[in-house]
Order: structure tokens, then sequence, then C-alpha cells
């Protein structure tokens, strides 16, 4: 500790802890770490437990005159139906790069966002897409079927009623 | 005479106060009068809580047009007028979906001066990210963020990054096709560490990438929880933060010693001249107890600092004059051109070319190629380097002066030059070439992932830095030449997203070449 000459204690110097002080910063401590466990666990709030996005799964009917190869989009939905001899199956067209939605084509699936393109199953062909297009579960028979968007299915999966 | 103290006195004096009170009340409120002595000019600025973020005095180096160009200022005048003409439009704007839309068409169209406000609202936001940019590349190539300033370029990072946070928020509240499409990108860029996770088959596990888009979205597609989220950020949180931060920038300029200079500053300005108030016409009538408490050297006791001037009137005359300036511009191009509205947005159909705001056009340009590595890799990689400057250049020579410091101004040339190469090099054979997925099909997504046209660039830049820090011996010539670089890389990137990617993001010389659709 820097003292004067002359015994006297600097004013520069730093002072003791007293009794009280020690007890005052623990009470401050205290307090201090109640307030973060609290605020900790209210960290979760934001993070909502039911999402407000429309239902993932939902009924959709097949017109009769669709060709075999070509896709049908029910209204409002991010997804592709095809039927051929085989079944029916459903492919999602919201882009695995940035959540666009990718046009249906002849040739397969192109994203007008930054130019993926995707195979007639959905593998990626080209561009910056990370995953292929996910394969959605269908269900269902005589032209009325049941999407369940969050159960994806192996690529090639078609529902035969 | 005066021996009769009735009530009728009293009454008069009443009378009289009252016919004083607006001239006292006003005394009351400026303490210090009409500021003509050096005293009054100084408790002017101290005895005014916002004034006192300044010094009472100001060294004459900080008012040359070529140390700030006004920078600081013009990005802080921006911000003002955007809280105003923001809290304006929160008067008729209704944040929840296709509702919000006709508010702002109501806005546009119906509400007295409504489309006004709004444009000026949005040309001030565009200003204050072209002022806010500027500004750090001048405090850069002045060398003004070396010590005592490191932690206050820090603090300016972090007004860039609640800048571009207000920009990004404010973009999705019309609700149109742009905002709509510009935000799920934005949503889908946070998410992208899935890309990563899903290369390594830990998604399952650990998706930060999703609990990222989800805690930005409130939801997984951007619905009525996400517009209130990027409405309660735009305008509560992040102006909160930014007007915090802004309140502790300004006051650490005063606490570090004003602006930087260069040492011999003194020399180069020369005399004071005619028309500038004088040093300390008063002879100083204080103590200097407070030395004995105070860090760092002892005042000059009995010698006025040379070379400063009164902040009032000089100082504030001319933030005054920036400010007006900022205002002008903004109205100017607010009658000039209307912000932007297009249809209502859709969730089913794409924008098509789907564009964010210019500024974050480079990044898209860099997204386009692989989505974590353009979007959130490279970005955060620019923040922590810009972050780490006033650490590792703790050099001294060229302090204050443009351009100071081992290389000046002719590596900064070189540098252009290079870097301008460089990154049209590497966009002109991703461009004509295409990238990784056509050369090699069956090339696993982790190396799409990270090798990215950005990255290569940024990597070059790295090396050529290094280069530069051995060739001059000096870490500011590597930090001048990658510095450099960045800005080149970034303003090549953000032109070549703006105006040469179309439909498809494919490659086009000009719109006019788009495909009709």
């Amino acid at each position: 500790m820097k003292t004067h000459p002359d015994g006297v204690r600097s004013r520069l110097a730093s002072e003791p802890v007293t009794r009280r002080d020690f007890l005052g910063m623990a009470a401050i401590g205290a307090a201090a770490a109640a307030l973060g466990l609290v605020t900790l666990g209210m960290l979760r709030l934001p993070k909502a437990a039911v999402l407000s996005s429309p239902s993932k799964k939902y009924r959709v009917t097949l017109p009769a005159s669709l060709a075999a190869g070509q896709a049908f989009v029910p209204p409002g939905r991010a997804v592709a139906l095809f039927r051929d001899a085989e079944g029916v199956y459903a492919v999602s067209l919201t882009c695995t790069h940035l959540g666009c939605i990718v046009k249906s084509q002849a040739d397969g699936f192109e994203c007008p966002c930054h130019g993926s393109r995707f195979a007639l199953d959905g593998t990626v062909r080209k561009g910056p897409a990370p995953r292929a297009l996910a394969w959605y579960q269908v269900s269902g028979r005589d032209g009325n079927y049941i999407v369940n968007e969050s159960a994806t299915v192996p690529v090639g999966t078609r529902w035969q009623a | 005479m005066n021996t009769d103290p009735g009530p009728k006195s009293a009454l008069r004096e009443f009378a009289a106060n009252l016919l004083q009170a607006p001239r006292r009340v006003y005394e009351t409120m400026c303490r210090s009068g009409v500021p003509h002595t050096d005293r009054t000019r100084s408790t002017f600025v101290f005895g005014n809580v916002f004034l006192h973020l300044h010094t009472a005095r100001t060294h004459r180096w900080s008012l040359r047009w070529s140390t700030t160009w006004g920078l600081g200022i013009l990005s802080a005048s921006a911000f003002l007028i955007t809280l105003v003409t923001g809290v304006l439009l929160m008067f008729y704007y209704k944040p929840y979906p296709d509702v919000a839309y006709q508010s702002i068409k109501d806005i546009h169209f119906v509400v007295p001066t409504g489309r006004f406000i709004r444009n000026v609202h949005r040309w001030a936001a565009n200003g204050m990210v072209v002022g806010v940019f500027l500004h750090m590349a001048r405090v850069f190539f002045t060398a003004a963020y070396r010590k005592p300033r490191e932690f206050n370029w820090l603090i300016g990072m972090g007004l860039f990054v609640v800048t571009l946070g207000l920009s990004f928020t404010g973009y999705l509240l019309p609700w149109d096709q742009l905002a709509y499409w510009a935000i799920t990108i934005g949503a889908n860029i946070a998410q992208s560490p899935r890309e990563i996770t899903d290369a390594l088959n830990l998604t399952g596990a650990f998706d930060i990438g999703g609990l990222q888009k989800e805690l930005l979205l409130g939801s997984d597609v951007v619905g009525e929880e996400s517009l209130i989220r990027f409405y309660l950020l735009h305008v509560m949180l992040l102006p909160l933060a930014l007007g915090v931060l802004l309140a502790v920038h300004f006051w650490r300029i005063r606490k570090d010693g004003g602006l930087a200079q260069p040492d011999d500053a003194d020399q180069r300005l020369g005399p004071l001249p005619g028309d500038a108030y004088p040093v300390f016409t008063e002879a100083p009538q204080k103590t200097y107890q407070l030395a004995a408490v105070v860090k760092g050297r002892t005042p000059a006791v009995g010698s006025g600092p040379e070379n400063t001037v009164p902040s009032m009137p000089h100082l504030f005359y001319a933030e005054l004059g920036v400010f007006m300036l900022t205002l002008l511009i903004c109205l100017g191009l607010a009658i000039w051109i209307d912000a932007p509205l297009k249809e209502l947005a859709n969730p089913a159909v794409p924008e098509n070319p789907a564009k964010a705001p210019w500024y974050f056009l480079g990044l898209q340009e860099c997204v386009s190629f692989s989505a974590f590595m353009g979007g959130m890799g490279i970005p955060l990689l620019v923040i922590i380097g810009l972050g780490l400057i006033p650490y590792l250049d703790r050099e001294t020579s060229g302090t204050g002066d443009w351009f100071g410091g081992a290389g000046g101004g002719r590596l900064v040339t070189f540098s252009t030059v290079f870097g301008l190469a460089t990154v049209v090099a590497v966009e002109a054979v991703a461009i004509h070439f295409g990238w990784l997925r056509e050369w090699f099909p069956h090339i696993p997504q982790l190396i799409i992932t990270f090798i990215n046209p950005g990255t290569i660039v940024a990597t070059v830049y790295a090396l050529y830095s290094l280069a530069v820090v051995r060739r001059f011996n000096s870490i500011r010539a590597g930090a001048l030449g990658l510095f450099t670089c960045f800005l080149c890389g970034f303003i090549v990137l953000t032109l070549i997203g703006t105006y040469f990617r179309g439909p498809n993001w494919a490659f086009y010389w000009s719109p006019a070449e788009w495909p009709m659709h």
C-alpha cells in the first residue's frame, strides 16, 4: 500500500474492503445473479411454442385430366403433385437455397431467385441449392389426396391407393 | 415614503413578476445568457446536456473540411431525419399483413404530405448507410482508430451493424413483393448454417440455422409474427440501441481528446486567422486541485491550450451546416424520386429478380453461389477483421493524415488496381464458365458451401495483405492494402448485383436484354 512520508495513506491508494462493503457487494452480487438467471429463463420467450404458419397437412383434389408427368400446384401451396403409372407423389416447390418458390418446367424445376435448377425428381442440377427438393408424404384415393408437408419421404416414393 | 407595505404593493409586485415571467423563464433556462465572452461560450457548451457531449473548445485541425468531410455528422443528421419522419409515419402505419400494405398505400396517396415524408424517410435511411460507409473509410484512411481511440472504432462497428439492421427491418414493413421476398431470402440466409449441419448430419441434434430463422421470423415462414417482430426491432429496439451507442460514440470522441491529428498539426496550421476568437482573453481563475486525481499529464497551468477555438460558434455552426446540407439533399431527392412500392406481397410467386436493398446486393451476389459462406461466413470474417484493425496496427506514424503510414497514397492506388482486378477476374470466370457444380456435378456439398467466389476473393486479398506487410515491414501498410481491396470488392460486387443481374440471377449487360415473362 502506498503511504505518505508521514504515515498518512495516499489518496491514490485503493482502500481496504471493510466488512460492511463486503456484505454490500455480496448482496449486489446475489441480486445480479438472481436477475441474470431470471433473464436467462426468459430468453425462451421469443421462440414461439406454436407456429402461426398455415397447416402443413391439407387435402388436394387432382383433376381427372392430369396427364402423366404434368405438375398440379394446389392454389396457395408451394408443392407440385404428379400422377404417373406407379402412383401419386408430391414435390416441394420451396428452393432449398433461400426459400424462393421454384417454377415447374418440362425438364424439372427452376428457381427465379439465384438460378438453381432441379431435375424432375428434385435433385440439384445447377446453382447454389445445397439439397434436393423434398418429397412429401401423400395418402388418399380416387383423386382426393392428403399432403403432409411435415413428413418427407425418400425420393421416388409414390402413393398407390 | 415606502413605509406602507400594504397588500397593494404585493399585488403590484405580483403583476410585475407576471410581466417579467417570460423573460425570467428564458434566463433561467439559458443560464449563461448570450455567449459573447470566452467563459459564457464555454458554459454554453458544458451547461447544456446535449451540447456537452462536445468539448468546450475545439482544435482547429478538427475544423478543417479535409479532416472529416463532415461524414460522421452527416450520418448522425440522417439518423435524426429518419427518427422524426419515422415517428410521423407511425401515425398511420399498421403492422399487420395486407393491412400494412394498404396503410402504406394510404400514406402514399391519401395522407396529406404522407408521400413526401415517406420519401424523405427512405432517402435519409439511404443517406445514413452511405454516410456510415464513407465515415468508416475516412476514419480508416486517416488512421484515426489508433490509441486511444481503439474502442470507439469498435463502437463505430456496432453503429454500422445496427444501421444495416435498421435498413433491413424497415425493408419488410411495406409488405409488398419486394419486401416479402427480400426478407424471405434474408431469413433463409440466417438459416444457412444448416448447409453445414446437414452435410455433417447434425441438423437433428443441433439446428442453429433453423433456430436463428425461427427467432427472427417468429415462425417458419414470413407472416404476421415476422412483421410484428421486424416492426418492434425497427421502431423500438434498434433505434434505442443506435441512440445509446451514438451517445457513447460522441462522448468518447471528447474523452479521447477530440479527433485524431498529426503530431505537427500546430505547425501546419500556422497562426490563428484574424476572425477566430482568440484563446483565453481572460486570465484563468480556476484552481487545479483536480490534477491530483485525474489520470494523465498535469494540465498546463497558466497557459491556454494552443490552436483551439471555442466550439460555440465555430464547431456548432459547421455541424449545423452539415445538418442543413443533409436535410437539403434528402428533401431534394424526396421531391424528385418516390420511394418504391410494388404489388401486395404474394407468398406463391417470387419477385423475379428478387433484389435486396442496394447495399446488400454485394452480399446477394456472393449468396448466389452458396448461402452460408456468402451470407454469413464472409460478412462475419469482414466484421471481425475490421474490428481487429486498431488492435493489430499499433504503429504511430501517419496518424491523422490521409493515407498516412508506410506506403501511403501509392500503396492505396496499387491496392485499388489489384483489388478491382481480382474481384473482376474471379467474377468473370464465375459468370462466363459457371462455378463448381457445372464443372464437377458430383462434388460434395460442403465444398460448394465453402468455396464461393467470395471466399476466393477474400483469400487472395488476405494473402496480398500479408505480402504487403512483409514488403513494407509495416502492419499499417497491410491494413491499408486489405481495407482498400475490401472496398473495391464491395463496390464491384454491389455494382454487379445491382446493374448486371436479371431474372433467375442471370448476367445481363443491360436490363434491356432481360427476357419478357
